[in-house]
């Protein structure tokens, strides 16, 4: 490593246009909505800073509070969702036969590759009314149906399709399905990267799958684990695209809220004091995150 | 279970081997997959609802879609948007790089952080940001036609860097610098050993992060539905405006021909990232 002053015309050089950029297109556009945040709106257009904290009191009115406090619910119950399922398939790639390692990767990355917006489209053409779902459930419906008459009790009754499309489960399924590739990679990462002959000594020794899970892999595994969380739960707390495409009228995110004040509503004081309250929300996660992978790397 | 007991007994660690291992992990890729499959296969059906009865195959609505003026205006514009963006972040990203690798300054790590800043920060608020921006310094909003997407493209750049300076970064830590000193005591000026030593070996992350970048400048929708006016639409909002209302088979049409660029992508990024890995590590 080399001290910039050695060569201050070659660090100018190579520094200024990332920095400028950085500067210029993010940290004065944040800057600006955090101002905003602190402002009232006089007239149609013009927003007057004048160093409020109204904006910030309005957003942990109950309505907005709820609606803030049932985003983590959602995002928490997707990671939870994400772990569960995530975690058997990471253990089977780090313990799939060299052939099939690469191939199972590649699986569960194209759809993290694919189009969130085309993603989402396709589960709604699964789940909507007249959706594949339901018609196979239908189809199902129906044979039973026709089974029971057969066996001479009561036929069930025409198939009413299941309102899967445009409520809260929709908006987990549709996160779970969005965001199962983010959970499953750093928890592969984790896995891969463990000594194998601690989980067969624990093993040999007589402990279960289960207890074995439990007190090596897991504590070992804890770092990636966590980065695994907090990978998953942050974009599911900010998640616009899913709760406005599959929710319902009562499934908003926090996301569809700020966008609301900005492009309807047209509070934008209000809007960027909800912003930044998502962004101290994400913050906080991260933090979290760093603290705890330390902890577990100094325990190792 | 007796019944599906293997006839070898498995070693303690064979998990994947296991019944409800495989099970489990061919559900999830059902999972995974099966929407898009069928989103796939049907947009070959020939029946005008989108219905899920399969009534024979067609192209015809491949043809409509790539008929479909405002939607290939729309592609138009996110490939366009895709590969200025991808270019200038490319150069970008790896300038970042190279200043974070190679030098010690004061303030270095919050420019670390900041430089991942907008790998974190939620989409919403980028988005957001970028319409408080360019509102309040009054970006014009009636250029001529690739000049018309300048607003979305510097967002893009300012999402899509960060990601090339990370891949390139990890690409420079197997750097050997005694390479680059070598070519200087040779006579190099900096520029030279730069070109033709740190180059070359930077390439691979160049690549992979270009790739990166076209994939997430082309993926965007949150950012660029806060940034874009009624004569910039891109792709995915021009889907998003289509799907708010209506399943149809044009749609699953546009989105296969998006989903195979993808795949293709993917497997020259998965190409160059073999091929990363295989080169001998310097030190």
């Amino acid at each position: 490593m080399q001290d910039w002053k050695l060569n201050r015309a070659l660090f100018a050089s190579i520094a200024s246009a990332p920095t400028l950029w950085l500067v210029l297109f993010f940290i004065v556009p944040l800057g600006l909505v955090w101002l905003y945040s602190f402002g009232t709106n006089v007239g149609l257009t013009e927003i007057d800073i004048s160093g409020t904290f109204a904006n910030y009191a309005r957003a942990l009115e109950p309505l907005y509070l709820g609606i803030f406090l049932k985003s983590v619910w959602i995002a928490g119950l997707t990671t939870v969702i994400c772990l569960v399922v995530g975690f058997p398939v990471a253990l089977a790639i780090v313990f799939a036969t060299p052939k099939w390692r690469p191939w199972l990767l590649l699986g569960i990355m194209l759809p993290f590759w694919t189009n969130l917006l085309i993603r989402t489209y396709a589960l709604m053409a699964v789940l909507r009314t007249e959706g594949f779902a339901n018609q196979t459930i239908g189809w199902m419906w129906d044979k039973w149906s026709g089974l029971m008459t057969f066996a001479g009790l009561q036929p069930l009754g025409d198939f009413t399709p299941l309102p899967l499309l445009y409520n809260n489960f929709a908006v987990v399924l549709g996160l779970v399905y969005v965001h199962l590739p983010f959970m499953v990679l750093p928890l592969y990462a984790a896995l891969d990267r463990l000594d194998k002959s601690l989980i067969e000594a624990s093993l040999d020794l007589g402990a279960g799958h289960v207890r074995t899970l439990l007190s090596i892999v897991a504590p070992l595994a804890a770092p990636g684990i966590i980065s695994g969380i907090i990978i998953t739960f942050v974009p599911a707390l900010g998640a616009y695209l899913t709760p406005d495409l599959l929710g319902g009228t009562d499934s908003q995110m926090i996301a569809n809220v700020i966008e609301r004040q900005f492009k309807r509503a047209n509070d934008w004081p209000f809007g960027a004091a909800l912003s930044f309250l998502l962004m101290y929300a994400t913050f906080i996660a991260i933090a979290f995150q760093a603290m705890k992978s330390r902890q577990a790397e100094r325990r190792q | 279970m007796s019944l599906f007991k293997p006839r070898v007994p498995l070693a303690p660690l064979e998990y994947t081997k296991r019944l409800w291992m495989r099970a489990w992990v061919g559900l999830v890729l059902f999972f995974l997959y099966a929407p898009l499959l069928t989103l796939i296969a049907f947009s070959f059906n020939d029946s005008r609802r989108g219905n899920v009865v399969w009534r024979g195959f067609t192209f015809d609505y491949y043809e409509k879609a790539l008929n479909n003026e405002s939607l290939m205006i729309a592609m138009g514009n996110s490939l366009t948007i895709a590969l200025i963006s991808t270019i200038v972040s490319v150069v970008i990203g790896a300038l970042a790089a190279v200043m974070l690798w190679r030098f010690r300054f004061p303030g270095k790590t919050a420019t670390e952080g900041a430089m991942a800043l907008p790998i974190v920060v939620p989409e919403i608020c980028m988005g957001v940001a970028m319409l408080v921006f360019f509102a309040k310094i009054g970006f014009p909003t009636d250029l001529p036609w690739p000049f018309s997407l300048g607003a979305i493209i510097i967002a893009h750049i300012t999402f899509c860097f960060p990601f090339v300076t990370m891949v390139v970064r990890s690409r420079l830590t197997s750097f050997n610098r005694e390479e680059e000193e070598a070519a200087k005591d040779l006579g190099a000026t900096e520029w030279q050993a730069f070109r033709d030593v740190l180059l070359p070996h930077m390439k691979p992350g160049l690549v992979a992060g270009a790739l990166l970048a076209f994939t997430l400048s082309l993926d965007d929708f949150v950012i660029t539905f806060f940034t874009s006016g009624p004569n910039t639409i891109t792709f995915p909002v021009k889907v998003y405006s289509m799907v708010r209302f209506s399943v149809t088979p044009e749609v699953n049409a546009a989105s296969a021909l998006l989903i195979a660029l993808t795949v293709i992508l993917t497997t020259i990024a998965l190409k160059v990232q073999s091929r990363m890995g295989g080169t001998p590590q310097g030190h």
